[in-house]
């Protein structure tokens, strides 16, 4: 045991001693995913919309000015028949029409409530999102100035309507993508690197000829990843949650054990790739080539799997990272327990058996 | 029971063969030296002993124990420094030791008597990285991370090799002090004049052994008379003493040139004036001490 902590406090020197493998460990999971995030959902500025006014008030022209006198929007059109909806965004120029119902300012003033709808073309869902809240917020920022003699507050309600992409998907896309793919690379790139590494400097020659098992040198080479890629694995979690307000619906505990499943995976992989790879460079290139195209085209997280080709289908069934993938949404957006995840989460166990299991069987005691 | 045994070991890599059915053994505390060229067999003997590689044929034991069944029990009492140093270059001096120690279940403190000599030197630079050391102190720290579990058996492959000439000097010396302590040390080098330092020595070329004995009776064993020849046109005079009838062997050595005469007793006045005609005319011509290295070239010699 105390050879196993010696060793572990070894690699721990090492990755914290070399600021490349820190800059990745933790620079690269941040980086992206503010990366994915904000590209996608970058600033608005003043995005082009269309307004349908059906009312034509003194309120609806206060709200209208209010909302292109923030300059989000600028008004490209103006619409003034309900057919031309569709038609307008068919040409693809404008991603908001707002649309005030008729009788706007007398519903307010006598039902103390009148409606506004936002209709959005949700082609590209982050920006649909990012336009109907701050389209929202304008709104319900102005509903908020105005009140009546009797002090009685209106409500003026908004209702978004995402056309195209009613579900919205791919919205919060890039949380597990990102997720699955960080912990892909650090902890099967890393350690594999890491092994080689003493290959490549001739260390290994020496841990060999020790009476360290090669049980210990794997457990030893591959512990201080495990805690550094759960932490990560939080970090990006966290970022989700708190920048990008990914929601956490599921079980906490579930959450992050299905991580810790995925990192481990990762690492047997890992270790695998190491143990046929003879020099540092071959598997930063396996690791490249075999994990990390693989996971982000093949996973679901850049292109849908049911619009891939069949053969691509196929080949996206050995890639871990889809049923990572299909795990942290379940958990997070629809809330499911592992009753309805079981299967993935047995395919992950199953994967990582076969590797721990290859690994140790292609780990040699010896030189040759 | 000897401290090493070798018998008839074999061992090829795809079509070159590196040790051909060789044997011998080394006893108890012994300090014995393996000289050869780069290519001579000697890392592959070397890591056969460690374990580290599987012989073809034959077999192999160290301190009684099978190199192939009992690899374990090898790995526990075998110090080994590898060709290059195998050290951990970003991690400090004292790190690297400390890290040794605890991989074979030792502390510093437990064995510091062993390499007190030999880390005392470099113990002022204890906190610096090991990648910033000179050669000579890594091929120190190295050595102490090799003696730092009390190996019954140190195997050193190539130890002085892109040393300075000062720091290998020092590092002998400290190989016959840690004799003292009952360690068996195995010990390769290509370089020659090393050999007179070893209790024995094995002359290895081409994957064979030569001659296993110690310095002294190799050097006594030299068969013919050995002279020094030295001009002022030393590759003139390699050419012209190659063209001169009756010489068993002429190769440059240092700044002069070594022959040895088919018969014992060479006409020195002979050979003086035939290379005079041929435009030496500061010509010396002197009996010489054989050294391990004529020695060597000798035995090469016969060998083809």
């Amino acid at each position: 045991m105390k050879r196993f902590v010696g060793f572990v406090r070894k690699e721990f020197i090492h990755i914290f001693r070399d600021r490349r493998t820190l800059l990745i460990l933790f620079g690269m999971p941040v980086a992206q995913i503010l990366i994915f995030g904000y590209v996608v959902t970058n600033e608005i500025k003043e995005a082009r919309i269309a307004i349908y006014d059906q009312s034509k008030d003194a309120v609806t022209r206060e709200i209208t000015d209010k909302i292109l006198s923030s300059g989000y929007f600028r008004l490209a059109k103006r619409i003034e028949d309900e057919s031309q909806i569709e038609e307008t965004f068919q040409k693809g120029e404008i991603k908001e029409i707002i649309v005030f119902e008729p009788h706007f300012d007398e519903k307010l003033s006598q039902e103390k409530s009148a409606q506004v709808q936002i209709l959005l073309d949700a082609t590209d869902a982050n920006m649909a999102n990012l336009l109907q809240s701050y389209t929202a917020g304008i709104i319900s920022d102005y509903s908020k100035n105005i009140r009546f003699d009797n002090g009685q507050m209106p409500v003026i309600q908004t209702r978004p309507r995402m056309l195209f992409n009613n579900e919205l998907k791919g919205v919060y896309m890039f949380v597990p993508g990102t997720m699955a793919l960080i912990l892909m690379l650090v902890t099967a790139m890393m350690t594999s690197i890491s092994i080689t590494r003493e290959k490549e400097m001739g260390t290994m020659e020496v841990l060999l000829v020790s009476p360290l098992k090669s049980i210990q040198i794997i457990a030893g080479k591959v512990m201080p990843y495990v805690s550094l890629a759960f932490l990560n694995g939080v970090v990006i979690l966290a970022l989700g949650y708190f920048v990008f307000d990914m929601p956490v619906h599921g079980n906490i505990i579930l959450l992050l054990s299905e991580t810790l499943l995925y990192i481990v995976m990762a690492l047997s992989l890992g270790i695998f790739i190491s143990t046929v790879s003879p020099t540092q460079q071959v598997a930063m290139f396996v690791s490249m080539f075999a994990l990390l195209l693989p996971t982000m085209l093949l996973s679901g997280f850049i292109f849908p799997i049911e619009n891939m080709p069949w053969p691509l289908q196929w080949l996206s069934t050995i890639i871990p990272a889809r049923y990572f993938i299909v795990l942290i949404k379940n958990i997070m957006i629809k809330g499911t327990g592992l009753l309805f995840i079981w299967k993935e989460t047995l395919i992950l166990l199953l994967m990582t058996v076969i590797f721990i299991g290859l690994s140790i069987r292609n780990f040699k005691i010896r030189l040759e | 029971m000897p401290a090493v045994t070798v018998d008839q070991l074999r061992k090829s890599y795809q079509d070159t063969v590196a040790l051909k059915k060789e044997s011998f053994r080394v006893e108890p505390g012994e300090l014995f030296g393996v000289i050869g060229p780069d290519g001579a067999g000697k890392t592959t003997l070397f890591r056969i002993l460690t374990t580290l590689l599987v012989p073809d044929q034959g077999q192999a034991r160290v301190e009684g124990f099978d190199v192939v069944k009992d690899y374990r029990q090898i790995r526990h009492i075998t110090g080994y420094m590898p060709g290059e140093f195998s050290l951990y270059m970003d991690l400090t001096v004292a790190e690297n030791l400390r890290f040794f120690a605890t991989i074979f279940d030792t502390t510093i403190e437990e064995n510091y008597h062993l390499i007190r000599d030999i880390y005392q030197q470099i113990e002022p630079f204890k906190h610096r990285l090991a990648r910033n050391l000179s050669g000579g102190m890594k091929q120190k720290l190295a050595l102490s991370c090799a003696l730092i579990h009390k190996p019954r058996v140190l195997i050193l492959d190539e130890p002085t090799t892109g040393v300075d000439a000062v720091s290998r000097k020092e590092f002998w010396e400290m190989l016959i002090q840690l004799k003292k302590q009952d360690i068996t040390i195995l010990v390769s080098t290509p370089y020659m004049d090393e050999a007179g330092l070893c209790d024995r020595v094995a002359l290895i070329q081409q994957g064979s052994i030569m001659k296993i004995d110690s310095p002294a009776r190799i050097l006594e064993d030299f068969p013919r008379k050995l002279w020094a020849a030295r001009s002022n046109q030393p590759y003139k005079l390699l050419q012209d003493l190659r063209e001169y009838i009756d010489l068993a062997s002429v190769y440059p050595f240092g700044d002069s040139i070594h022959i040895t005469h088919k018969r014992d007793e060479m006409d020195k006045q002979q050979l003086e004036d035939f290379l005079q005609q041929r435009g030496h005319p500061d010509i010396e011509v002197a009996p010489a001490r054989p050294t391990i290295e004529d020695c060597f070239m000798d035995l090469m010699n016969q060998g083809t």
